[in-house]
């Protein structure tokens, strides 16, 4: 799927003219030598472990997401509870999440897979994931398709998530900090509370195409075991 | 089918038009108020800011000064990772690449993430003449669409209606679109929201080939960020087989860590929030997981030549975050389509005269539709000095001089006498009947005096020589304008 010669020559005039216009750059400089003052903080203040937890459920929150806590053995029931008060029946979940979670719910479960097609998706009540790691100042949960989270889709189509969060090893404070701990080879999804808009007269407004409710579980201890 | 920006009037004829529609100045005058006050607060939070600001500005400058090599360096790892790198010179040649791109799939539809690069292509129309229709998939950008508008903000692009209009809207023109609108639809803002989300989800399930823009290209990895809010651009970004993404050059930052400057600067600054609610990174295609084709197409438009003008490249350095229009008091009482390009506000004022050239009494224009408050510098996140540019560009109007116009070193001559002198009639005496505004800049104008010429330059220096304009502040403006404005016939029009 080649755009035809135009390109090529397009490539050479583009950086052509790039070149040109950079004479007044000596020769000398190389890339990485313009300097980047990088004496901005790497977190916002020194929280002990807990403190930063209780950010990020805050801030959370602050964003209209329903925070839940549990220990991990409390996590099946939890699931089970929040998907019966939803009534949901038909649950999309990634190919890895561990089977007890979901064991005492009374749903259908929908394994993600890339022959589930976007309609099958969108006739789905619920998706249940784990996630890469959450962010407390931000009050965000990033997903990277691992295993336990599926493929980004399954997190967007049906209108109600279920993201489980392990406090005692995946949560940061900050930007920088996911930064580092993240693949960028991976797709990575970064959602900070439900989808929104405030594009009419600047009234928020939840959900136009994602999930209108987000509800995030945060867990102490490892439920992988389950 | 859409509105379109080509024959617009200059500046001041336009906002001289805007100003006079009382609801469109309502609108808009609650919406930049509510952001801005917002957004102090969201800065505030992080006690870092001046050196977040800082590092931001200098990552941009550190890309802008080596752009090829990290243009280069950006198109290897695209490549590696399984996308395919185009390069568009200018807007047409990028409107021929991706029409082609979606011909060759056989699709006549594409669904589209907000993008202000293919806004200033023009990319709806050159699809609409291939027998393509583009839906437009933001809320905001689907009311434009819907309402054959333009967008006036950066942000908001529908800032300018309300929700009745909305409404309005929405009933006349949804089913020629699609899905139409529900019955009896009210104008509560939720009730609109569900009424798009019912008419973009249809188009979602079906479409093989979206369009996208991107905020930033990572030289290093070869991942593309798509900033939002709704989830339209989760969708576009995942659902469909083909992506197609058209990025402006001076888009790309050289390496991944640097995504930590830019993700703290730009949702503060822009939605006022910590973060925004969505945020998707890809990195070339991914098996099972999104789109099976991934293009880049690289877009210059005008870019090089204004990085080829040192004092006005730091306009590249922008994050397209519109901090700098809802601070703006010349935006706040013209609206964004006054500016004549996807590009309104302070940032259209100094960007679109450098990406076309001053090549109309548009271009030339726009150097004056600022009251050079300074406000729009203090707010920018990656300290772009516009009033500075503007300064400069004013220069260039008035006395000519060398610029580079599609990469060829170019002199261009002084703005002509009259057309020059009636510019800055109108754009003055259209100020001047805005006395908040002028209060307001008289009071900033103190700091930035440094910025000011004694007079203005060129064929200029006769007109401001009879009028002590520039002069800052023996005599204030508006005493100024009270005493001298009786002789000069009709507002902004020069006898
Ligand atoms: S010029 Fe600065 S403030 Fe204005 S939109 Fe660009 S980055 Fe934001």
């Amino acid at each position: 799927m080649s755009s035809g010669p135009s390109s090529g020559s397009s490539r050479e005039r583009i950086l052509g003219r790039v070149r040109q216009a950079l004479a007044d750059v000596p020769p000398s400089e190389q890339p990485g030598e313009h300097p980047v003052p990088r004496d901005y903080a790497t977190q916002h203040g020194e929280h002990t472990h807990s403190a930063t937890v209780g950010l990020l459920a805050e801030n959370l929150a602050d964003y209209r997401a329903r925070v839940h806590r549990t220990e991990a053995p409390g996590l099946p029931a939890l699931l089970a509870r929040l998907l019966a008060e939803r009534g949901a029946r038909r649950v999309v979940v990634p190919p890895a999440l561990p089977d007890g979670w979901l064991a005492t719910a009374p749903v259908e479960l929908v394994r993600d897979s890339p022959a589930l097609t976007a309609r099958e998706l969108d006739s789905i009540d619920s998706v249940v994931t784990g996630c890469a790691l959450a962010i407390a100042e931000t009050g965000t949960v990033v997903l990277d398709a691992g295993p336990d989270q599926g493929s980004r889709r399954i997190t967007l189509v049906p209108d109600h998530h279920l993201c489980v969060v392990r406090t005692d090893d995946q949560v940061v404070s900050s930007v920088p900090q996911a930064l580092r701990r993240l693949a960028p080879a991976r797709p990575l999804t970064w959602i900070s509370g439900p989808s929104a808009t405030s594009d009419i007269e600047l009234e928020r407004v939840e959900g136009v195409h994602g999930p209108r409710t987000l509800e995030v579980i945060l867990v102490a201890g490892d439920p992988r075991e389950l | 089918m859409t509105g379109t920006y080509l024959g617009m009037p200059s500046f001041p004829r336009a906002a001289d038009a805007s100003t006079r529609d009382h609801r469109l100045r309502a609108n808009l005058r609650r919406a930049t108020h509510t952001i801005r006050a917002k957004r102090d607060r969201a800065v505030a939070e992080l006690d870092d800011w001046v050196q977040l600001r800082a590092a931001g500005a200098a990552v941009k400058d550190r890309t802008l000064r080596h752009l090829d090599h990290y243009l280069v360096q950006l198109e290897e790892s695209v490549t590696r990772a399984g996308g395919t790198v185009h390069w568009a010179a200018d807007a047409a040649e990028a409107n021929r690449i991706v029409t082609g791109l979606v011909l060759a799939t056989g699709e006549r539809e594409v669904v589209k993430v907000k993008s202000m690069a293919t806004q200033e292509t023009g990319l709806n129309g050159a699809l609409a003449a291939a027998g393509i229709r583009a839906y437009e998939t933001d809320l905001a950008e689907l009311i434009v669409q819907l309402g054959d508008d333009l967008p006036s903000h950066i942000l908001v692009p529908a800032i300018h209606r309300n929700r009745a209009e909305i409404r309005d809207i929405f009933r006349r023109r949804m089913a020629e679109w699609g899905l139409p609108a529900p019955e009896g639809l009210t104008d509560r803002p939720a009730d609109l929201a569900e009424a798009a989300r019912l008419h973009l989800r249809e188009k979602f399930l079906r479409a093989k080939v979206a369009v996208s823009g991107a905020n930033f290209a990572v030289a290093e990895t070869g991942t593309l960020v798509v900033v939002e809010s709704e989830g339209n651009g989760r969708m576009c970004l995942t659902l469909p087989e083909t992506l197609i993404s058209v990025v402006g050059i001076e888009k790309v930052v050289p390496t991944w860590r640097d995504l930590e400057i830019f993700l703290q600067l730009l949702p503060r600054s822009s939605t006022a929030e910590r973060m925004n609610p969505y945020t998707s990174m890809w990195t070339g295609t991914t098996d099972g997981d999104g789109p099976r084709a991934f293009h880049l197409v690289l877009l210059d438009n005008g870019r090089t030549d204004t990085l080829a003008d040192t004092t006005g490249r730091q306009a590249l350095r922008c994050i397209r975050c519109s901090a700098c229009l809802n601070v703006c008091p010349v935006y706040e009482r013209a609206g964004g389509h006054a500016y004549g390009s996807p590009y309104p506000g302070p940032i259209g004022a100094v960007l679109t005269p450098q990406l076309r050239g001053l090549a109309s009494p548009l271009e030339e224009s726009l150097p004056y539709a600022s009251s050079l408050c300074g406000a729009c510098f203090e707010a920018c996140p990656v300290a772009i000095d516009i009033p500075e540019v503007l300064v400069h560009l004013r220069e260039r109007v008035v006395e000519g001089g060398t610029v580079t116009l599609r990469g060829t070193r170019t002199v261009i001559k002084p703005a002509k006498r009259h057309a020059t002198e009636r510019t800055v009639m109108r754009a003055a005496g259209w100020a001047f009947d805005h006395p908040r505004v002028l209060r307001r800049g008289q009071r900033l104008l103190a700091r930035t005096r440094g910025l000011h010429p004694g007079r203005l330059p060129g064929p200029g220096r006769a007109w401001s020589d009879a009028r002590d304009l520039p002069e800052v502040p023996p005599e204030s403006f508006r005493d100024w304008w009270a005493r001298t404005r009786g002789g000069s016939g009709r507002k902004g029009e020069p006898s």
